[in-house]
C-alpha cells in the first residue's frame, strides 16, 4: 500500500534578496514517515523547513516560485497562513520557552485560537506533555516558570506546545543540537513514537541521527536536492557522488 | 479565523500603521502652519530687510522687522555655551566612557540625566539669583542680565544631550581598537587621545551638534537671564535677546492678525529651519559613523 | 610632553578629565540644593491647598498643581496611544525603505523642535484652527505633541529589545501578527514603555514655551471646570512670579520652584528606578 502524499514541493525555488537559497526542489513527504534531512551549513535546510509553514514570510526580500501543496491545497493560495501553522509546526535548534509557567507555554496556542476553558485546557497540557515523555517530569511544576527547566526539559516542553496545536506535520529544525546525549535519545524516541499519528520532518547535521530515525532521507547541497530515497539506501549506496562524498566525510 | 476577529485585526493595524506615519505628518503640519501664518508678513516686509535688518521695533509706527539683532543675539550666546560646554562635555563623556569605575559610571550618568530633566523655568530662575548677580560684581557692570550669564546656563543645559551622545559613541568604538593598541605597549590615556577618541569622531561631532541645537532652541532660560534688550548686541558683557525669546516675550502682547504676529511666526519658521537643518547635519554624522 | 613620563601625564589627564565631570555634577546638586534650602520654608499644607491671594504674595499655589496635573494628564492620554501605536509600526511593521526612513527622520526632527516653536503651532492649530481657544485641552494636545517623539523612542527600544525568537515562536503555533504582539511582545517591553511614559510625564509637567500662549493664565478665581478653560501651571507661574510680580515673598517664589522640580525629578527617578529594576530582573 503506498502511503498518500502529505507534503508535495514543485520546483520551489527560493531567493533572499539577491542569494538563490534553494533552486527547484522537487519532492513528494508522505504521512506518517520521518523524513530526516541533511547536508552541510547553508545548504538550504532550515530555509526549506521554514517554507513549509510559511515562516519565510516574514524575512525581508524573500521570493519565493514554485509550488507547496498540503493535502492537495496549494499553502500560498488555498489556506489561511494561521491555519497553516496550526498545522505545521516547527521545533527550533534553540529551545525557546517564553517567559511564563509551564502550563502557559503549553496552552499558548490553544489560547490564542480562543479556547478559554479551563478543563479543555488542562486535559490538552497533560496530553502534550505525556506525548512529550515529558508530564512525569513536570505534573508538579506546571505553574513554575519554564525557563527553570533544563535544556532537555525546555526542548520538550516546546514539542509539547507544539503538540497542543493539535498538527498534521511536525518539522524539527536541529533539535537537539543543544543537547546532551540522553535529552537527545529521549527526544529520538518520542520522535519515533510520534511518527504514528503525525509526519515528521527532521533536519540534522547529525548524520547517524539522521539514519537512527529516518524512514527516508534527502540530501541538500548549496539550495539543491541532491538525492532523495530510503534511509538504508541513502547509508548504504548512495547514487550521487556528492551524497557519498558527505556521508563519508570527504567534506562537510 | 471568525470574519469578526478578522475586521477586529484589521482596524488594529490601519490604527498602527496610520500611527506609524502620523509623525511625518505632524512634522508637515507644523511648518505648514508656521508657514501659513508667517508668510503673511511678507506682503509688506521684504525678506531681506526681515533677514538682515537692523532695527527690531514691532511696535514703533512704522514697525520694523528686521531680525538681525535677534539672529546675533541668538548666536552670540550659543557661540559662549559651546565654549564653555564643548571642552568640559567631551572631557565628562571620556571620563564616564573609559576612566570611572563602573558602579560609579552609573551614578554619574543618572545624576546627568537628572540635569537634563531640570526645566528650563526651574534654570532661568536659579540664574536669575545665583549667575546675574554674580556677573555683575565679577565684571563690575551695571546689570548681570547679559549674554554671557545665559551662556553659562545654556552651556550646562546642553551639557548632559553633548555628554550622553558623546559617551555612547566613544562607548561603541570596538574593543579591538583599544586593544590593539595597548598590546603595542601604550598607556590607557595614550589610547583613548590617539585612538578611542579619533575612531569615535563622528560620533562627537554629532552629540554636539544636537548640543547646540538645544541651545538654539532654548526659551525660558534665557528669557529670563539674557537681558531682552532687541538691539544689535554689543559684546557679551552686554544684555541681547534671542530668536526663541522674542516669541516668547512679545506674543502675548500682539493682536492676532496684525503684522507684529505674523512676523513672529516668521521668527518661528526661522527656528524650526535651523534646528531642521542642525538635526539632519547630525543625523548625517551618526550614520556616517556606523559604517 | 617629552618630559613627563606617559604614567604622570596620564594621571595628570584624568585628573583634569576628573575635574570636569565634577564641574557637571556639582552644579546639579547645588540647584538643588538651593531650591530645597529656601523653598523648604513654604512648604505648608496651606501652600499646597489653598488659593493664592493678594496677587500671588500670599495663599497658595492650589490651582497651579491642579492645572499642571491636568495638562500632563491630556498630554499622556493623547500622546500615549499615538505613540506606542507608531513604536508598533516602527518595530513590527516597517520594512527597510525610504518612506520608513522617513518616518525615523520626522520623529529626530520633532524631538529637536524648540519648545516656543511648538507653542506657535499649538496656538496656529488648536486655538486658532480648531478654535479650542486658549484651554486645557489646546495645551494638553500642544504638549502631547511635544513628548510624542519621548513615547516612541522608548516604547520602540522597549519592543527592540524582545527576542525575535519569541514573535518566530509564538507565529510558528498559529497566533496572527497581531496576536503576537499582544501576547508575546507587549508584555515584555511594558517597563521600557512605562519609563518612556514617566520621563514624557515629567517633561511635559517643566515646559513652559508650549502652554504660554494655549493655555497659561496667570490669576484665576476658580479651579478649571472643563478642558475648555484655561488654568494655571506651576513652570508658568514660577515664571511669572520670578519676572513680573514684584515684592514676592522670596519663600513663595523658591517654594514654587521646589513643588515643580520635586514632581520632574520624583518622575525621573521614579523611571530610573523601574529601568534598573526590570533590567535585573530580565530573565532573558
Amino acid at each position: 500500500m503506498v502511503a498518500p502524499v502529505k507534503l508535495k514541493l514543485e520546483s520551489l525555488t527560493v531567493r533572499f534578496s539577491k542569494a538563490t537559497v534553494l533552486r527547484g526542489v522537487q519532492m513528494d513527504i508522505f504521512s506518517n514517515e520521518i523524513l530526516s534531512v541533511i547536508g552541510p551549513a547553508n545548504s538550504g535546510k532550515t530555509t526549506f523547513l521554514k517554507t513549509l509553514n510559511r515562516l519565510n514570510d516574514f524575512t525581508e526580500g524573500v521570493r519565493i516560485s514554485g509550488m507547496v501543496f498540503l493535502d492537495g491545497k496549494d499553502i500560498y493560495k488555498d489556506i489561511d497562513p494561521v491555519i497553516l501553522r496550526q498545522k505545521v509546526g516547527i521545533i527550533f535548534a534553540l529551545p525557546i520557552p517564553l517567559p511564563m509557567s509551564v502550563f502557559e507555554n503549553v496552552v499558548y496556542g490553544l489560547r490564542r485560537q480562543g479556547v478559554k476553558d479551563k478543563n479543555k485546557l488542562r486535559e490538552a497540557t497533560e496530553k502534550a506533555l505525556r506525548d512529550a515523555y515529558l508530564w512525569d517530569e513536570v505534573k508538579e511544576r506546571l505553574n513554575e516558570p519554564a525557563m527553570e527547566l533544563s535544556g532537555g526539559q525546555q526542548q520538550r516542553l516546546c514539542i509539547a506546545r507544539t503538540l497542543a496545536v493539535n498538527p498534521d506535520v511536525i518539522l524539527f529544525d536541529e533539535p537537539c543540537s543543544a543537547l546532551d546525549p540522553i535529552s537527545t535519545a529521549k527526544i529520538e524516541q518520542a520522535m519515533l513514537k510520534l511518527k504514528e499519528h503525525y509526519t515528521i520532518v527532521l533536519v540534522t547535521n547529525n548524520t547517524k541521527q539522521a539514519a537512527r530515525v529516518g524512514d527516508r532521507t534527502a540530501f541538500f547541497l548549496m539550495g539543491e536536492l541532491v538525492e532523495l530515497g530510503g534511509t538504508g539506501q541513502i547509508f548504504t549506496a548512495p547514487r550521487d557522488k556528492r551524497t557519498d562524498d558527505y556521508i563519508s566525510g570527504r567534506f562537510g | 479565523m471568525s470574519s469578526a476577529r478578522k475586521f477586529k485585526e484589521f482596524i488594529f493595524e490601519s490604527a498602527i500603521k496610520i500611527s506609524g506615519l502620523a509623525s511625518i505628518f505632524i512634522v508637515a503640519l507644523i511648518f505648514f502652519f508656521l508657514l501659513k501664518e508667517g508668510i503673511f508678513l511678507f506682503r509688506s516686509q521684504s525678506f531681506a530687510g526681515f533677514l538682515f535688518g537692523k532695527n527690531w521695533y514691532p511696535i514703533s509706527d512704522p514697525p520694523e522687522f528686521g531680525i538681525l539683532p535677534l539672529v546675533l543675539g541668538s548666536l552670540l550666546v550659543t557661540l559662549g555655551a559651546a565654549v564653555i560646554s564643548i571642552p568640559l562635555s567631551i572631557a565628562s563623556a571620556v571620563y564616564i566612557a573609559e576612566v570611572a569605575p563602573r558602579k560609579f559610571k552609573e551614578i554619574l550618568k543618572s545624576g546627568i540625566e537628572l540635569l537634563a530633566a531640570i526645566p528650563s523655568v526651574v534654570l532661568g530662575f536659579i540664574g536669575m539669583v545665583t549667575i546675574v548677580p554674580w556677573i555683575k560684581t565679577a565684571f563690575h557692570i551695571p546689570t548681570g542680565l547679559t549674554a554671557i550669564s545665559g551662556s553659562v546656563m545654556l552651556a550646562f543645559m546642553a551639557m548632559p544631550t553633548i555628554i550622553s551622545i558623546a559617551e555612547d559613541a566613544l562607548h561603541s568604538v570596538p574593543r579591538i581598537y583599544k586593544e590593539g593598541a595597548y598590546a603595542l605597549g601604550a598607556t590607557q590615556w595614550q589610547t583613548i587621545v590617539r585612538v578611542v577618541i579619533p575612531a569615535a569622531s563622528s560620533g562627537i561631532m554629532a552629540a554636539v551638534m544636537l548640543g547646540l541645537g538645544r541651545v538654539i532652541g532654548e526659551t525660558m532660560a534665557v528669557m529670563m537671564i539674557t537681558g531682552n534688550s532687541a538691539s544689535m548686541p554689543r559684546g557679551f558683557l552686554h544684555p541681547v535677546r534671542t530668536l526663541t525669546a522674542t516669541i516668547a516675550a512679545e506674543m502675548g502682547e500682539t493682536v492676532q492678525g496684525s503684522d507684529h504676529y505674523f512676523a513672529l511666526f516668521a521668527i518661528g519658521i526661522v527656528l524650526f529651519l535651523i534646528t531642521f537643518l542642525v538635526n539632519m547635519a547630525s543625523d548625517i554624522f551618526l550614520h556616517r559613523k556606523r559604517k | 610632553m617629552t618630559a613627563l613620563l606617559p604614567k604622570t601625564s596620564q594621571r595628570i589627564a584624568f585628573f583634569v578629565l576628573w575635574l570636569a565631570t565634577l564641574s557637571v555634577i556639582v552644579p546639579v546638586g547645588m540647584v538643588i540644593l538651593i531650591i530645597f534650602k529656601n523653598g523648604w520654608a513654604a512648604m505648608t499644607w496651606e501652600f499646597l491647598t489653598q488659593m493664592p491671594r493678594s496677587g500671588m504674595r500670599a495663599g497658595g499655589i492650589l490651582p497651579a498643581i491642579v492645572g499642571t496635573f491636568y495638562l500632563v494628564l491630556g498630554a499622556v492620554f493623547f500622546a500615549l496611544p499615538l505613540g506606542l501605536f507608531a513604536a508598533i509600526y516602527l518595530s513590527e511593521y516597517s520594512k527597510d525603505n525610504w518612506i520608513n526612513r522617513g518616518v525615523r527622520l520626522a520623529i529626530i526632527n520633532l524631538a529637536g523642535v524648540p519648545s516656543v516653536v511648538f507653542g506657535l503651532f499649538g496656538l496656529a492649530l488648536f486655538v486658532g484652527f480648531f478654535k479650542f481657544g486658549s484651554s486645557i485641552l489646546s495645551g494638553s494636545l500642544t504638549l502631547g505633541v511635544m513628548i510624542l517623539p519621548v513615547i516612541i523612542t522608548s516604547s520602540g527600544e522597549a519592543l527592540d529589545s524582545v527576542p525575535k525568537s519569541f514573535r518566530e515562536v509564538s507565529l510558528s503555533l498559529g497566533a496572527t501578527k497581531l496576536q503576537t504582539i499582544r501576547h508575546a511582545v507587549l508584555p515584555h517591553a511594558l517597563p521600557g514603555i512605562l519609563t518612556g511614559t514617566i520621563l514624557g510625564v515629567g517633561r511635559a509637567a517643566g515646559e513652559t514655551a508650549p502652554i504660554l500662549f494655549t493655555v497659561a493664565a496667570f490669576y484665576l478665581p476658580r479651579l478649571p471646570q472643563s478642558i475648555f478653560d484655561q488654568a494655571m501651571a506651576l513652570p508658568y507661574h514660577l515664571y511669572v512670579l520670578s519676572t513680573q510680580v514684584p515684592n514676592v515673598d522670596s519663600k513663595i517664589r523658591y517654594g514654587t520652584a521646589l513643588v515643580l522640580l520635586t514632581i520632574v525629578l520624583l518622575m525621573n527617578l521614579i523611571a530610573i528606578m523601574i529601568r534598573s529594576y526590570f533590567r535585573s530582573k530580565k530573565k532573558w
